[in-house]
């Protein structure tokens, strides 16, 4: 059995995060991640970052991690990385994590402290046909092209015009590929306003009060029938049919939390932070008083937001552990709950500052 | 393979071509990339047939968690093909109902 | 709900707001280099528009989440904004460029193909609605990070129209 002082589940921007800060504290680190690359969706981000200076806004989401990689790579002898490893189970009885290597190669490892970064998965939508390949997540889309070079089609449908339908459309039209048309069941678009303007002005049509009907296509997706719906959510009887080889849906995100339920922490379902989440405290440490929580994992939320909470992450861990002193962990505590509390000082934060109030606790009764 | 040449903002940096099978047929793809993706490059989209309805599935999360795109891969099923790289003359089959397993093969 | 406001749920400006006000006229008319429109009307956690201003035209903000004000004195039209902002809404217009009946924008562009200089392109609205035509007077990279900054010239009159441009070959 392998043994570690700190087990980072998850290599995206927070798991990231939490690893560097822990580290930089003084903790040994075990990082595991289930893709073949670290870094997450940032990997996939060609957009400048919104935040401040501390956040690395303007800067792309790919440099982001690539700057982030490069921290790491100071710290190769406190963080010791598995890529294309899944963490597949949380064992009560010994607190044991199993992994798996690819499809087949297990292990099991033992950890101090464990830190959750598992990110998110998306939503789907029912409707007829919605097996047909040609109707992919946004996530899978951006892997295609920004991460592997391949378009994903000719011609996109996009369903929701949250953030990331917004992002991803852009994304498209820069790898050539056309949007036929953004689908969105709400009156107003859910993401930046400033995201919406930028595909507007090139010509883009955004069907607010619509939804996807169904899909066309026998073996793959050759188009797809939107509706018109009203303000309760019912169908208006106007329809429009578009022809497209990609129905690409960004209708939200849930995180992922299979393993925060394995291990018993307290999980609450806030609809504001898009679905069940694990009850923390103010550094993030869940009521499993060796696990901590941080990024989507934690609640869907921007990366930038996700960076900050796994530093908080990280802090709090060496802190537990009694690496670094004690002014120092306050100052950089400080430091980063200023900057998160201002990322969520926005219009879209607000949402986010409801549900965190919900799920978090001042500190756990000891 | 159809790739993207030209883009504003990426220069993408593509590992050593090799050539795998896909149901017979021979194909490029850059080692290390997920098999998925590769498929994609060539115009595959059908990755899999559902053991009931037998309905086309094909690729749908690219992290490893719905199952979408299951696939026969040297002749062991149920291998997701958007996290599993592709190697030098890997065959990639489509996949049928629910595969069968080594130890039960004939 | 208004046909306005519908268009500005779906990321359509149809009026001044707050964060995406026109520059005052006088001033506008003579400051060579032109002055910054910055279309930003929704709080959000963002400052590098003020952050990368050489001048300090873009103010200070108070909170992160506040809009972009502009001290339109101290604004050169130098386009760092334009090239930095994530959002892609910071657009300097120069009204003393050429003779009275054209004007020079400066725009943010991030696709392909590139224009070459002298290029003619279709200038498009906020809906993508090609309006003119426009001249390509100047490509630069101010940043380094390839999001370019193109100069084209337009008619003045559509100054508050045009938003984007787009390559015709």
């Amino acid at each position: 059995m392998r043994q570690t002082e700190v087990l980072v589940i998850g290599g995206g921007p927070a798991g990231l995060s939490a690893a560097l800060e822990a580290a930089s504290l003084g903790c040994d680190v075990t990082l595991v991640d289930s893709d073949l690359a670290l870094g997450g969706q940032l990997i996939k981000q060609t957009h400048k970052f919104f935040g401040s200076k501390e956040e690395r806004a303007g800067t792309r989401g790919f440099k982001i991690s690539e700057m982030l990689l490069e921290e790491l790579h100071g710290y190769k002898d406190k963080i010791k990385v598995h890529t294309n490893c899944t963490a597949t189970g949380y064992y009560k009885e010994d607190g044991v994590i199993s992994c798996v290597i690819g499809e087949e190669k297990y292990f099991r490892i033992q950890a101090k402290k464990i830190v959750m970064a598992t990110g998110a998965q998306e939503r789907l939508l029912p409707f007829p046909k919605n097996h047909l390949p040609g109707v992919y997540g946004a996530g899978a889309v951006q892997t295609l092209m920004n991460v592997y070079g391949v378009a994903p089609g000719e011609k996109v449908i996009m369903v929701g015009a949250g953030n990331i339908g917004l992002i991803v459309s852009y994304q498209l039209m820069q790898a050539g590929v056309e949007i036929a048309g953004i689908v969105e069941a709400m009156d107003k678009i859910g993401g930046y306003w400033v995201h919406a303007a930028k595909i507007r002005r090139m010509g883009v049509p955004i069907y607010l009060r619509h939804t996807i009907k169904e899909a066309i296509g026998d073996q793959i997706v050759k188009g797809a029938v939107i509706q018109e719906i009203n303000d309760k959510f019912q169908p208006t009887g106007t329809e429009i049919k578009i022809d497209a080889d990609i129905i690409c849906m960004a209708v939200g995100l849930t995180p992922t939390c299979e393993i925060l339920w394995q291990a018993g922490c307290k999980m609450i379902y806030v609809p504001q932070l898009c679905g069940h989440v694990a009850q923390r405290d103010m550094n993030m440490r869940t009521s499993h008083p060796d696990i901590w929580v941080a990024g989507d994992a934690a609640g869907i939320e921007e990366a930038s937001a996700a960076m900050v909470e796994g530093r908080i992450a990280g802090v709090g861990v060496a802190k537990s552990l009694g690496h670094g002193n004690a002014s120092e962990q306050a100052k950089r505590l400080e430091d980063y709950k200023g900057r998160i509390a201002d990322l969520r000082g926005g219009e879209v934060g607000q949402k986010i500052c409801q549900g965190l109030k919900v799920c978090t606790v001042n500190q756990w009764e000891v | 393979m159809n790739l993207i040449e030209k883009h504003p903002i990426i220069d993408f940096k593509h590992g050593k071509k090799v050539t795998f099978s896909f149901d017979g047929k021979e194909m490029e793809g850059f080692e290390g990339d997920p098999i998925a993706a590769a498929l994609h490059a060539n115009g595959v989209r059908i990755y899999r047939e559902t053991p009931i309805k037998e309905q086309t599935r094909g690729f749908f999360c690219a992290i490893g968690k719905c199952s979408s795109c299951f696939m026969v891969v040297d002749g062991v099923p149920n291998v997701r093909t958007c996290v599993t790289p592709l190697k030098v003359g890997m065959r990639v089959e489509t996949q049928r109902g629910k595969g069968v397993i080594a130890m039960d093969a004939e | 709900m208004s046909e306005n406001e519908k268009l500005f749920n779906g990321g359509v400006l149809t009026e001044a707001r707050k964060g995406a006000i026109e520059p005052p006229k006088d001033l506008w008319e003579r400051k060579k280099n032109g002055l910054v429109i910055i279309e930003c009307p929704q709080r959000i956690p963002c400052n590098p528009c003020h952050t990368s201003c050489p001048t300090g035209a873009v103010k200070a903000f108070k909170d992160i989440n506040d809009q972009p004000e502009i001290d339109y004195e101290k604004c050169t039209g130098c386009a760092r904004c334009v090239a930095i902002c994530p959002g892609l809404a910071c657009f300097v217009v120069d009204l003393t460029w050429g003779g009275n009946d054209v004007a020079l924008m400066k725009l943010p562009y991030e696709m392909l193909p590139l224009p070459e200089e002298g290029d003619t392109v279709d200038c498009l609205n906020r809906l993508g609605e090609a309006v003119a035509k426009g001249k390509i007077v100047k490509i630069a990279e101010l940043m380094n990070d390839r999001t370019k900054v193109v100069q084209v010239e337009v008619p003045r009159s559509l100054v508050m129209n045009i938003r984007t441009i787009r390559v015709v070959k």
